[in-house]
């Protein structure tokens, strides 16, 4: 009997001691992100008010603004979600739905995994040397939101294949078993319960594409501009550019307004996300009814 | 189905971006001729993309953005890949002014002429390559540019301090310095080590260079060299080394630097611009004609040294 008490104790232990550990490891990531956020809210007060959001670029820390980045950013990043989702899904849906399993199909899936590990600025060059040079488009949006869209197209399959690989084969045979086509089982029953883990992919995929300074650099946004782009084929800058043109300028007070910059484009990652979200919920619920 | 509307939303979504954008836009240029009319018989139209070294960016930004005030149909965009990051497109064609905080190198006016893009070259500014330690450092009052060519020199075995003075203390050296990509590093090595690009390895290195007084500032035994403009904003930080070229120890000041007794760590600073564009583009010749007058006056405000008035005559002469 006492032998079994020891022995519950020491388990019951282990077991609180664990629960501090992981709670410990929670707190920790918590306290860091707050540190982050506080450091940079605080800066950003009297920094972020609507004159920095309705100002272009400027030398002067207090005349200096973000509207030609909040643009450039939707401009890209919307170009880019267009781009990306059919292309993303399409390739998912062939490697889950369509594909042979053999070695083309492997070879396919390893080149993809391995994309998705390839450094950032790596995409920026590709995206220089074939969209901006070769395609001729120039130092554009187009550009811009092209490289974006090789960039997070591997993210985005993966993302895809994921979620159309955990739709239960039996929804699958029953909706053959009424006569469905293959097609008509892949719209009507895997895509609808696939949609919330794509569309959670999605988020991801794009959250990555929001704050990617490098490679815009290469295919040549520029850091300072005099105007608002107005088509896809105009100059841009986007917010993370304009984030890092500010941390990298002697003036102290620059680092407020690279701050205020900060809480902006989490605003608008937050924004972004949240229509996501909406419309996944939106999915989730219809597919349960 | 479902994903039909969520590819219509997003789409609405985008183009609702772009209404907004185009409308604002349009606005903008309405008052743009609204304003320009007054004062300017014809008005000046066109996209002017500069690109190049990230030293001479806040030259740039400050001029382009004086310059959009009178002209605001002119569309300017400033990029900061580097010196020669900027010369890669500028030879592409895809910028017709290219920043440059060194001379053109050899191999670049090879690809110049592959390319066929003809340039000249101006000169806007001057920058003193600052020497820094930390303010807790009391030894150092000032160093040779031998003294220095041995700390930095790629087969230096200087460690400590001692090894440069030997009255200095028995202390590590921590050293910082630009990245190797920047025109700094290229510019320094080659006025102290004789050699673009030839260093010692064990150093410090940073793109950013507030990451450069950070270092230098939190670190007893630091020494780096980064440009004039960043010590100006961070004098209580950080504490200037004299520099003895031969005569006697000169601090860089506004003056030193410009009449050249700051040597030989005082540096000019380019502008290289398409020579087609200047001949057949009026917007174009406008703004390096009011990047010589007006916008000379804007280089002090950004920490950099004028040019004497001269020698900004001489480069205007070069337009014609």
């Amino acid at each position: 009997m006492s032998i079994n008490t020891t022995n519950m104790k020491s388990r019951k232990l282990k077991s609180q001691i664990f629960y501090a550990i992981i709670l410990i490891c929670t707190l920790t990531t918590i306290a860091v992100l707050a540190a982050l956020l506080i450091s940079v809210f605080s800066k950003s007060i009297g920094w972020l008010n609507w004159n920095f959001l309705s100002s272009l670029p400027s030398r002067f820390p207090a005349k200096s603004g973000i509207k030609a980045g909040i643009l450039g950013t939707l401009w890209v990043i919307g170009l880019t979600a267009i781009i990306s989702f059919p292309l993303g899904i399409g390739a998912a849906i062939y490697l889950e739905e369509y594909s042979k399993k053999g070695w083309l199909k492997e070879l396919i899936q390893i080149n993809i995994s391995n994309l998705a590990g390839v450094p950032s600025i790596i995409y920026g060059m590709l995206g220089l040397a074939v969209f901006v040079r070769q395609w001729g488009f120039g130092r554009s949006i187009l550009s811009g939101a092209l490289t974006m869209t090789i960039l997070i197209l591997p993210v985005l399959i993966v993302a895809a294949q994921e979620a159309i690989r955990s739709v239960p084969s039996s929804m699958r045979h029953g909706s053959y078993a009424l006569g469905a086509t293959q097609w008509q089982t892949i719209t009507g029953v895997v895509l609808p319960y696939a949609s919330s883990g794509i569309l959670t992919g999605t988020i991801l995929a794009i959250a990555r594409a929001i704050g990617e300074t490098a490679p815009m650099i290469m295919v040549g946004a520029a850091a300072f501009i005099s105007f608002v782009p107005g088509g896809i084929m105009d100059s841009f800058t986007t917010i993370p550019l304009q984030i890092y043109s500010w941390t990298g300028k002697p003036q102290a007070e620059f680092q407020n307004v690279a701050a205020a910059g900060i809480v902006v484009l989490l605003a608008v990652l937050l924004l972004i996300n949240s229509i996501a979200i909406i419309l996944r919920n939106k999915y989730q619920d219809r597919v349960k009814s | 189905m479902n994903l039909k509307k969520v590819l219509v939303l997003i789409l609405a979504f985008t183009m609702m971006i772009g209404a907004v954008a185009c409308g604002k836009n349009e606005t903008a240029a309405g008052d743009a001729n609204a304003a320009t009319g007054e004062n300017k018989a014809v008005e000046l139209t066109g996209t002017i993309s500069i690109d190049g070294s990230s030293t001479v960016f806040p030259i740039a930004e400050a001029i382009a953005e004086e310059f959009m005030k009178e002209n605001k149909s002119v569309k300017i965009t400033v990029g900061f890949s580097g010196t020669g990051g900027g010369f890669e497109k500028f030879f592409a064609g895809e910028t017709i002014m290219s920043n440059a905080s060194r001379h053109i190198k050899d191999k670049e006016i090879a690809k110049a002429k592959e390319a066929g893009v003809e340039y000249i070259e101006l000169s806007v500014a001057y920058d003193g390559l600052s020497v820094l330690v930390n303010p807790a450092n009391t030894w150092v009052d000032y160093l040779t540019v031998d003294e220095l060519k041995k700390i930095w020199a790629p087969d230096s075995t200087v460690k400590t301090w001692k090894d440069v003075r030997a009255e200095w203390p028995a202390e590590e050296i921590k050293l910082y310095a630009p990245g190797t990509d920047s025109g700094t590093f290229d510019y320094f090595t080659e006025a102290i080590n004789g050699k673009s690009g030839a260093i010692r390895p064990d150093f410090t290195a940073s793109e950013d260079d507030n990451v450069l007084v950070q270092g230098i500032a939190g670190d007893k035994n630091s020494l780096g060299f980064f440009g004039f403009a960043y010590y100006m904003e961070n004098k209580d930080k950080l504490k200037i080394v004299k520099i003895d070229g031969g005569k006697g120890p000169v601090e860089p000041t506004f003056e030193t630097i410009e009449n050249g007794t700051y040597s030989p760590l005082s540096r000019p600073m380019f502008v290289y611009v398409n020579k087609k564009a200047l001949a057949e583009r009026p917007e174009v010749k406008a703004y390096v004609e009011y990047m010589l007058t007006v916008g000379k006056e804007l280089v002090p405000e950004v920490g950099y040294v004028k040019l004497p008035e001269a020698q900004y005559k001489e480069e205007l002469n070069k337009l014609k």
